[in-house]
């Protein structure tokens, strides 16, 4: 049960603010943290000094005193509004290349599956292996978990890691990070979810890469993803229209077909990544593509969540 | 509710209702003019609308507080006490409910607001008198609705109502809280639209739009938002109320809908919303700087202008709440870009309030121990915003507790502080006593500690990554919750003496005078309490709103010639 569990679980401080650096994101993150913290110090002594200053010098001495009259000072007003403008856009600037490089998965990540549902973590690694409340992850090698939900919005956080992002059904989202060297830590989920909200949270275990490969090999009975979504492929009847040798029977063929931009008879260019697949396996009417008819049956109902990402799985392989 | 049958007034604010033909009697007022519930019930005055708007949302507003100190003390420990995790998700969501929609959204532009927009202007009543009675019942039908939501079982999805949570089994009441918020909003919808044609149409010969007091043009950008932002909560509590109950499928992913899409709506409307509950602060601030420092606000027509600015600029950030909700990379950096844009009126602000106090003379009276407490809080919830709009950052902050810290200290440290600081500043014109100044400066230093001890050790708790709206916690955090329930019954402590110096003036307060503080604007130039129809003549605006020089002269020459 993962209600409750929450004594099992750490997160361990690196500064008096911010829990320890764990991933290769995290010092971006914090240099960004100091700058608004040390912005907003400054300015804090900006406006409280000159506050209290004011209080004590211009307090009223006798009852029918009044203020001195107002003037105008235009440079004044220009340097405090130019100055903040500026010094906020540099923050914008450090917070906006962070955001990048945190958005964008270095390709050849390894990828896990997430699976959020009330109130529990469900892990699926390519090998098959699947866990629930413990993520094993290999150190030094960029991770990316692809996520999705089955029943409301959760939130995917790790505090000493300092990603965070929303896990939403109905579509895939994603985070990644690179763990330097072997760590346990804690996942929590942000975005409430209901009673068990606090109680959902999942041991992190970072392993040095060659334990990491002997664990995530050691797979019981049911095949990997790649495997049931090839099995998929033919039970399910995609390879009646869709060849994966790179002819053409009545949609394109699967070969190659992962990562390019499709282009849609209604004006849209669109990456064929998993949410594009899943949205064309489930609604193809939605996303008509040029130069091909428009005859694929939706598979709504007729495929589970997990198959679906079964299949793409083995998309990604055709090349 | 027709007013066809009511001819057209020739004069510009003339509206012809029987109990108003007394009003110029010696020693009558508002309050006396008319006796009896049935006087107060059906009254188009818009100070006795007020009032009654004052009493309602301060009762949310104790409502909403006494949920606040109860979930704190659930939190003295970090797993199962006091109370269950049901009761726990329907307290934190019936606080952030009734403190938003019922209390900090009328909270300053329907009490204060209609009590004094029409006195500051020189008017004898806001523009649609009966249309303003209307908004109150319609307020006191949402609330009803929302109170009964509570009695019948409550409901679990926070404030914010975010899909497909709202529209599962475990969230509770959500189509009767959604009919209770769309209610709502249109008695914020009337009471807007009321001002704006009441600010153009009413004004006081001679009282030119810079000439009107800074908390007007906050109220006018305040209800601009109003009229523009809350159809569109009220569209999306319909549209998610449907969902709900009919499975249109526009929300909920199970019939096609986008969860997502429901968070772009919801923020379209909360977001302006913020700037809905902060500007009437804002404008607040401004009167009590200015009154109780006896000086004209520095930058005049920025301090204006920028209200304005807010108004408009804060229709163009809501994706700021949704920068880890799977919204595009390009959305967040433009959100975020414009974030920072907004944030530059409302700093500059805080310097014009501070270059106000340079050669002033000030006053420590209680409603600027308020303003100034204002100043404190609110630039430290604007700076932690600085965290908050970097998108990186934000990253690690969303969902935390620096985020419940941070609109607390603008919420809170801001609009609250500014509406109380207000109520002490009218109070002697609203109700003709004075309150005993040594309980009220008590009472706001208490709350300014205890404030800062409540939500400051949860910036903290915040980024060491300690998330929002958890039952449980980790036992590492229990010492920074508990510093933080303590100072929540310091908070507390202050609200309960002052609601007992408030409730003691009433009867046994000194009889205030007309112009107690000295101040210059129209409000102040007529008696205390005022007549049903606020001045015995047409009042001319001959000088600007903080011209203290002649009325404090004028008074020290009376006060000389008395002994």
């Amino acid at each position: 049960m993962a209600a409750d569990a929450a004594t099992n679980f750490v997160i361990h401080l690196g500064s008096f603010w911010l829990p320890r650096q764990g991933s290769t994101l995290a010092p971006q993150v914090d240099r960004g943290f100091d700058l608004a913290l040390y912005v907003g110090v400054a300015f804090f002594i900006l406006v409280v000094v000159p506050l209290v200053l004011f209080v004590w010098k211009y307090r009223r001495r006798r009852a029918h005193d009044v203020g001195k009259p107002t003037g105008h000072n235009t440079a004044i007003e220009i340097a405090w509004t130019v100055i903040p403008l500026a010094i906020v856009m540099a923050c914008f600037l450090v917070g906006f290349r962070g955001f990048l490089r945190a958005s964008v998965a270095p390709a050849g990540a390894y990828e896990i599956q997430v699976t959020a549902h009330k109130w529990a973590w469900h892990f699926q690694y390519p090998t098959g292996k699947s866990t629930d409340n413990e993520l094993r992850i290999p150190v030094g090698r960029p991770v990316k978990m692809v996520m999705s939900s089955q029943d409301v919005i959760h939130g995917f956080f790790i505090p000493e890691f300092r990603v965070k992002e929303d896990v939403v059904p109905g579509s895939y989202t994603s985070v990644w990070f690179t763990v330097p060297k072997p760590t346990q830590t804690l996942l929590e989920c942000t975005q409430y979810c209901g009673l068990g909200h606090s109680g959902m949270l999942a041991k992190v275990i970072a392993m040095p890469d060659a334990d990491f490969d002997k664990w995530v090999h050691q797979v019981k009975l049911q095949g990997s993803p790649v495997a049931i979504g090839r099995g998929l492929y033919t039970s399910k009847g995609c390879s009646g229209c869709h060849s994966i040798n790179g002819t053409r029977i009545v949609g394109p063929s699967f070969k190659g077909l992962w990562g390019t931009t499709s282009h849609l008879s209604d004006g849209r260019n669109l990456v064929v990544d998993e949410n594009f697949v899943r949205k064309h396996i489930l609604d193809p009417r939605s996303l008509p593509v040029t130069g091909y008819p428009q005859v694929m049956p939706s598979f709504k109902g007729q495929l589970t969540d997990e198959q679906i990402n079964d299949i793409i799985a083995f998309l990604k392989t055709v090349k | 509710m027709s007013d066809s049958t009511t001819p057209a007034h020739p004069e510009r604010s003339a509206p012809a209702h029987p109990e108003r033909s007394r009003g110029t009697a010696a020693g009558t007022n508002y309050l006396n003019a008319q006796r009896g519930i049935k006087s107060w019930l059906t009254t188009l005055d818009h100070k006795r609308i007020g009032i009654m708007y004052l009493v309602s949302v301060l009762t949310a507003f104790l409502l909403g507080g006494i949920f606040a100190l109860i979930i704190r003390i659930k939190l003295l420990f970090p797993g199962h006490y006091l109370i269950t995790r049901a009761q726990y998700n329907e307290l934190f969501t019936l606080h952030g409910a009734i403190m938003i929609f019922l209390f900090i959204i009328p909270s300053i532009p329907a009490s204060l607001g209609n009590f004094f927009v029409p006195m500051m202007i020189g008017a004898k009543d806001v523009a649609f008198p009966r249309l303003n009675l209307m908004s109150l019942y319609i307020y006191w039908v949402g609330a009803a609705m929302a109170l009964l939501v509570i009695l019948i079982g409550g409901v679990s999805t926070g404030w914010t109502f975010y899909a497909p949570f709202s529209e599962g089994p475990d969230a509770g009441h959500v189509i009767l809280m959604t009919v209770a918020v769309f209610i709502l909003g249109f008695s914020s919808i009337l009471t807007g639209l009321n001002f704006i044609v009441t600010i153009h149409k009413l004004r006081a010969p001679g009282m030119t739009w810079f000439k009107m007091p800074l908390f007007l043009w906050s109220i006018y950008a305040t209800s601009l938002v109003q009229i523009l932002a809350t159809p569109v909560l009220g569209i999306t509590m319909v549209l998610l109320a449907l969902d709900r109950g009919f499975h249109i499928g526009i929300f909920d992913p199970r019939y096609g809908g986008d969860p997502v899409l429901f968070q772009h709506f919801f923020w379209f409307y909360s977001h302006p919303a913020v700037y809905i509950m902060i500007l009437p602060g804002m404008g607040i601030i401004s009167e009590l700087i200015a009154v109780h420092a006896r000086r004209r606000i520095f930058g005049y027509t920025f301090v204006a202008f920028s209200s304005i600015a807010i108004a408009l600029l804060g229709f163009l950030v809501w994706g700021h709440h949704m920068f880890v909700s799977g919204q595009s990379v390009m959305a967040g950096a433009v959100f975020s870009f414009l974030t920072f844009f907004i944030a530059i009126p409302s700093g500059v602000k805080v310097f014009n309030w501070l270059a106000t106090l340079y050669q002033g003379s000030i006053s420590l009276r209680a409603p600027m121990l308020y303003a100034l407490s204002f100043l404190f809080l609110f630039t430290i919830g604007g700076l932690t915003g600085i965290f908050l709009g970097m998108l990186s950052v934000d990253v690690h902050l969303h969902d935390t507790y620096f985020v419940v810290a941070h609109f607390h200290y603008v919420m809170m440290g801001g609009t609250v502080m500014a509406f109380v600081g207000g109520l002490h500043h009218w109070w002697p014109k609203m109700t003709g006593r004075m309150y005993s100044e040594a309980w009220a400066r008590l009472s706001a230093i208490l709350i300014f500690i205890g404030f800062n001890a409540t939500f400051f050790p949860q910036f903290i708790l915040g980024s060491r990554g300690m998330p929002r709206r958890y039952y449980a916690y980790l036992p590492e955090f229990q010492g920074l919750h508990v510093f933080s329930t303590f100072g929540s019954w310091v908070i507390g402590a202050g609200f309960f003496i002052m609601l007992g110096y408030l409730v003691y003036s009433l009867k046994a307060g000194a009889v205030a005078s007309t112009n107690p503080w000295g101040a210059a604007s129209l409000e102040w130039q007529t008696a205390t309490p005022p007549p049903t129809e606020n001045f015995p003549v047409q009042p001319v605006a001959e000088h600007g709103p903080y011209d203290f020089e002649e009325v404090v002269a004028a008074q020290a020459a009376l006060e000389g010639s008395a002994s």
